[in-house]
């Protein structure tokens, strides 16, 4: 008797979800496969009645692209620096924090603020921060007036002001402002869990060291680093997932031009491509977001297959 | 005798060993220091600079050696940012977006969790399985088909469109269905018996038991609305039904690209202000959540 009330019962609760995740999760889904699928797939065409052919040619179009292969090159080139970077820096910290006794948790809470931040406001301050302002930029020689921060601290060193993401600066130039944002964006989380993972580490482990006279370093690469093998790994996993969707940090300092000045979009990413096309390319927005959920997908894999090697429960 | 002396010479020098000893852990201490402060002023300096930049005036702003503390503190540019982008519009849209969606998916989700953590039912472990499944796609791949979806709804530029698609987090559901499971469930077959109602169990039982975890999926929720960016600019047409994020990023910069840093730096800072008032009394629950969700918004 209360079972079977309890089974409609148990529907009911659901049904707000369920409705709205057929609507918003599990069509979407259908949807994308078969208009990527479909041959320059049009969606204000098919609305008069145009139909189109069934194909893999928006996948070949895609990957074809070079403009797409920018935006992909893009994507890698920073989740293939940031994630390393970052998580060896938060390491780092994290062993340094938990080494210390007072003000650990003072300066923890100091390095989680970043994580409280808008992306887009806090990365106009990065903006402003490596911005010059003056009558001359364009031409890096005629460099006289700048009141980017970061070049008057280079000067300060005795360094020549770089044209970091102003117009005519460099790709590199403008990476390394990318790769400084999101690093600085990406510690907070990392820190957290790496220093969890540290402060679960049973202590007896360091002590045996102690006794047997074991070097810092031998300690951090022999113990600290296997033991926190799940930690780091986890850390690196949603770190890779979490650069392939970069987008939002290169409209902070950017702007929705993705680029500096006269060379727009030059900083493009796969999200960025796939929201380019979502008004008229629906065929190839979706084809572009099966391959990154591809891409995703078998990245996550190989960190797991990776990490499982690896990895010291 | 030479026993003797080789005994006190070995004394020594471990007596001298443990000086030295003692020397580098105070060096390897101090550097330790050193390093943690010098990573501390780093995540700080942008949000300094934020603030002295948000109260100079321009032509300081853009002097060759920069000041270090405004000259003159001009908090006059507080009140030129929200002029400017019409931030008071950009407040109301992002608060109202954020508690009516925060409120409807805390009652989606304590309900799903609820039939997924205390109620049997046939093909229970397999939809939960999928839907967990689901949490792998990249939102991305939704959103082609959402922007469709709300077009033909006529939902554009609308409050329901900035609220509806995301009620529903696979994630936060599994969050609540961990914490119910812990609760025993002799506690519901007590209360079934004495002819309690569900509802009124999971008032008075459940969800004062889940608290923390209600509030860390609040927080994120909140958080979630005030940063988000990509699906609002996609939806929003008019400048009235914009959200925050959108309304800040172009709006200090006039039609020959010159941006108003100053007043710029002013509305960021304005933007950034109620992010840290809640960390500052919530940090306990924002970390937790955090550590166990591993996403941003």
């Amino acid at each position: 008797m209360v079972e079977s009330k309890h089974k409609w019962k148990a529907w009911l609760y659901l049904a707000p979800a369920i409705i709205l995740l057929l609507i918003f999760t599990v069509w979407p889904i259908i949807n994308t496969l078969h208009m990527s699928v479909q041959e320059g797939f049009n969606q204000a065409q098919a609305n008069i009645g145009v139909t189109f052919d069934y194909g893999f040619g928006n996948f070949q179009n895609v990957i074809e692209y070079d403009y797409f292969k920018d935006c992909l090159f893009n994507t890698i080139l920073l989740c293939v620096l940031t994630v390393p970077i970052s998580t060896i820096l938060a390491l780092v910290i994290a062993v340094c924090l938990n080494s210390i006794g007072p003000l650990s948790r003072f300066l923890q809470t100091i390095y989680f603020l970043p994580y409280v931040t808008n992306s887009i406001a806090i990365g106009m301050v990065f903006a402003a921060m490596f911005n010059m302002v003056g009558n001359n930029f364009g031409n890096e020689n005629e460099l006289v007036i700048t009141a980017g921060i970061i070049n008057n601290v280079i000067e300060f060193f005795g360094g020549d002001p770089i044209n970091w993401i102003n117009a005519g600066s460099s790709y590199w130039a403008n990476i390394t402002v990318m790769v400084v944002y999101i690093v600085w964006n990406a510690l907070p989380f990392k820190i957290l869990i790496l220093l969890g993972g540290l402060q679960s580490v049973n202590k007896q482990y360091y002590d045996a060291a102690k006794v047997d006279g074991t070097s810092r370093f031998r300690v951090f690469s022999k113990i600290t680093v296997p033991l926190l093998s799940p930690m780091i790994a986890y850390v690196v996993i949603t770190g890779f997932i979490g650069g392939f969707k970069e987008y939002s940090s290169i409209v902070g300092i950017f702007g929705e031009k993705m680029g500096p000045t006269g060379d727009a979009r030059r900083l493009n990413t796969m999200v960025g491509f796939i929201y380019d096309a979502i008004d008229t390319q629906q065929g190839r927005a979706s084809a572009a977001a099966l391959i990154l959920f591809g891409i995703i997908f078998v990245v996550t894999l190989i960190n797991l297959a990776v990490s499982k090697k690896k990895t010291h429960y | 005798m030479s026993d003797k002396l080789n005994v006190t010479l070995h004394e020594k020098d471990l007596k001298k060993v443990s000086a030295a000893q003692k020397v580098t852990k105070a060096a390897s201490k101090t550097l330790t220091y050193a390093f943690l402060f010098l990573i501390a002023i780093i995540v700080l300096f942008p949000f300094y600079w934020m603030i002295i930049s948000s109260l100079k005036s321009l032509d300081e702003y853009k002097l060759s050696v920069p000041t270090l503390f405004p000259r003159e503190i001009l908090w006059h540019n507080y009140v030129e940012a929200f002029d400017a982008a019409n931030l008071g519009t950009l407040f109301k849209n992002t608060v109202i977006v954020g508690v009516v969606s925060t409120l409807l998916s805390l009652v989606i989700t304590v309900l799903s969790a609820f039939a997924f953590a205390r109620l049997e039912f046939k093909g229970k472990n397999a939809l939960f399985a999928a839907l967990l499944g689901t949490m792998m796609i990249p939102g991305e791949l939704f959103t082609i088909t959402n922007y469709q979806t709300v077009n033909e709804f006529g939902w554009m530029d609308t409050y329901t469109v900035l609220i509806v698609p995301f009620l529903v987090s696979i994630f936060y559901i599994y969050l609540l269905r961990q914490n119910f499971l812990q609760i025993p469930n002799e506690l519901y077959l007590a209360a079934k018996v004495d002819g309690t109602s569900d509802i009124k169990y999971l008032w008075k039982v459940m969800i004062p038991l889940a608290l923390p975890t209600l509030i860390s999926i609040t927080i994120l929720k909140m958080m979630g609305a005030w940063n988000s960016y990509m699906w609002p600019n996609l939806v929003t047409k008019s400048a009235e039904m914009e959200l925050i994020t959108n309304g800040l990023r172009n709006a200090y910069t006039d039609a020959s690209g010159d941006t108003n840093f100053p007043v710029q730096m002013a509305a960021v800072a304005i933007v950034s202000a109620p992010l840290f008032l809640v960390f500052l009394f919530l940090r306990k629950y924002i970390m937790k959540g955090v550590s166990r969700s591993g996403i941003k918004g």
